[in-house]
């Protein structure tokens, strides 16, 4: 029985799916558990040649422990996954040969230099040491840190040690790319440089499957995603199509001085939009035209403070469906 | 055992672990840089042989006809391959397991768990030779060597090695704190020096001395001592099964544990 989003959810509805090309990773139903708790619920997805993929969602919601089982370092306990058309229980290393892994802690080796790391890790994947030097002197280039090459790893700044992480995962040339957070806690220097290095390498024919929950970089970065919340799928997409589903086209952001803030249910917001948010500090209104609602706004004689109209984001989507609730 | 082993690494084919080739020539490149921290596992041996063989020995005089040198020699070999092996399989181990992180990176890629188990017992092993030709360069040399059996010593000293090594590495998988270590020295201090180290074991009475008799290091010791003093025994065969056995057991618990630490 194949368990999806749960009925009042957002997403409810949602059906997988498949391509009739041969996924590079195909979900069915897929689940694991740690005694009893359960951090992924019966998910399906599948992963295309070629695509970008995207699984956002908040902290927790089951994205690591899902890329874990895609890396084959993690067994379901439930359901079928087949990455590379193989089956992770029992071809576990010929798929990790095939496989190129970012992990979300960077785990370098920091015994070794900055070009060591690449080259012994080519060894782990039984590349000749001629091979392996080669390749790891084209991917210092690639990732811009071949004048690092000989330095030891420890102080290199998160950024570099990001893209050494990144070109370690590399050094096998894989058909697959597996991204944990891969921009996680970066600068925005960094994140830019990481995120054009990883567009190269989707020109060149690489996929990438990548967990993140900044919502720029899966609209940057992912041909289509799914949106996971409390180890659930409640979302499946581009991310245009799921702005356009769970979205309006605009939003209009107002604040209010204090005293003169309109409750949810004020009749002077009624039918302006069509869905409010009362925030504590401001209040959105979703709608397809922002410039139109702050006039309609202005003639009820609502005076807001500050007035912003911008287009909806994947964020909107993303607090519309996993909520406003912190978790960590 | 084997197949128990082969579990552990499906889709491969093969030797179980023989990719731990791999992480072997990892810790050559690291301790290509760090030679000098090996050459330190050289001088346990020959201080408490100084110390020890030629100082107290002068007081000694002999013990079951040897000069006590030459009583005490093999001893200290075969505690210094125990010691070796078991501060790499310990210490360094628990520190790239819970800190570096270091096989998260090595089992995304063809390496499982038995492979790590064989680079880092096979790596101790390696580490413990080159002390192991060493010493018995120096026991040639002080004339502490009645027998070209000595030369059997090398062997015997990776046999100690290994047993230490696949306990050690056993032992580490469990350990949560770095004090936990200081459980370690719980047991290598009195195996040190109650494992007829720097007396004969019929210094003791029953039932202890059979007690003595049973433990890892006094076999370890009672194989190199036959072996440098050219009169080897048939219990020498009892040596070798106990820590060849020893060993595996050891290497086939840390496989399965490292499966179930790092495999999650």
């Amino acid at each position: 029985m194949i368990s999806l989003a749960g009925g009042s959810r957002p997403g409810d509805g949602y059906h997988p799916q498949v391509t009739t090309a041969d996924p590079l990773v195909l979900a069915r139903d897929l689940s694991k558990r740690f005694g009893s708790f359960t951090a992924v619920d019966g998910i399906s997805f599948s992963v295309a040649p070629g695509e970008a993929f995207g699984f956002l969602g908040p902290n927790g919601a089951g994205k690591s422990s899902t890329m874990r089982m895609i890396g084959c370092v993690s067994p379901p306990t439930g359901g079928e996954l087949r990455v590379l058309g193989m089956d992770p229980a029992r071809d576990g290393a010929r798929i990790r040969a095939l496989l190129g892994v970012v992990p979300q802690q960077d785990s370098l080796d920091m015994e070794l230099t900055v070009r060591e790391n690449l080259i012994l890790y080519g060894r782990y994947f039984d590349l000749s040491y001629r091979e392996s030097r080669a390749r790891a002197d084209e991917l210092l280039d690639f990732v811009q840190l071949a004048d690092r090459a000989g330095d030891e790893v420890e102080p290199l700044s998160g950024g570099m040690k990001r893209r050494l992480t990144i070109a370690r995962g590399l050094v096998n040339r894989p058909r697959l790319l597996l991204l944990d957070e891969p921009t996680t806690g970066l600068d925005p220097q960094a994140r830019h440089l990481l995120w054009d290095r990883l567009y190269r390498l989707k020109q060149d024919g690489v996929s990438l499957v990548l967990t993140t929950h900044y919502m720029d970089e899966a609209e940057q970065l992912c041909d289509r995603l799914v949106v996971m919340d409390k180890a659930r799928i409640v979302a499946e997409g581009s991310p245009r199509a799921l702005i356009a589903e769970h979205a309006t086209r605009e939003v209009l952001e107002v604040r209010f001085a204090p005293d003169a803030r309109p409750a949810e249910d004020d009749p002077r917001l009624a039918g302006v939009a069509e869905r409010i948010e009362v925030l504590p500090d401001r209040t959105l209104l979703y709608t397809q035209d922002g410039e139109a609602a702050a006039v309609t706004l202005h003639d009820r004689g609502l005076r807001p403070v500050a007035t912003l109209v911008r287009r909806s984001s994947l964020e909107d989507v993303f607090l519309r469906l996993t909520g406003r609730t912190l978790v960590d | 055992m084997l197949a128990s082993l082969a579990r552990l690494m499906p889709g491969t084919t093969g030797l179980p672990g023989r990719r731990g080739i791999r992480l072997l020539e990892r810790n050559v490149w690291v301790y290509r840089r760090s030679w000098i921290a090996l050459v330190t596992g050289f001088f346990e041996p020959l201080f408490y042989l100084l110390g020890m063989g030629y100082g107290m020995g002068a007081l000694v005089g002999e013990i079951e006809g040897l000069p006590y040198a030459v009583f005490v020699a093999p001893a200290l070999m075969a505690t210094a391959a125990m010691n070796g092996a078991l501060y790499d399989s310990t210490f360094n181990l628990f520190y790239k397991l819970r800190y570096a992180r270091t096989y998260d990176a090595v089992l995304a890629t063809p390496l499982g768990p038995a492979d790590v188990a064989s680079g880092e017992v096979a790596w101790a092993l390696i580490r413990g030779s080159l002390y192991a030709v060493a010493f018995v360069v120096l026991m040639l040399l002080l004339g502490l060597a009645l027998s070209p059996l000595v030369l059997l010593t090398i062997p015997g000293s990776l046999l100690i090695g290994f047993a230490a090594a696949g306990v050690g590495t056993a032992a580490t998988t469990w350990m949560r704190r770095w004090q936990d270590f200081d459980l370690v020295a719980v047991f290598t201090l009195p195996l040190f020096l109650f494992s007829a180290t720097f007396f004969p074991v019929t210094a003791y009475p029953e039932p202890i001395r059979t007690i003595v008799e049973l433990t890892p290091l006094y076999r370890g010791i009672h194989l190199l001592r036959a072996l440098s003093t050219g009169q080897p025994d048939p219990a020498i065969v009892l040596d070798v099964v106990y820590l060849l056995v020893l060993g595996l057991v050891g290497m086939s618990i840390t496989s399965r544990r490292l499966g179930k630490l790092l495999l999650r």
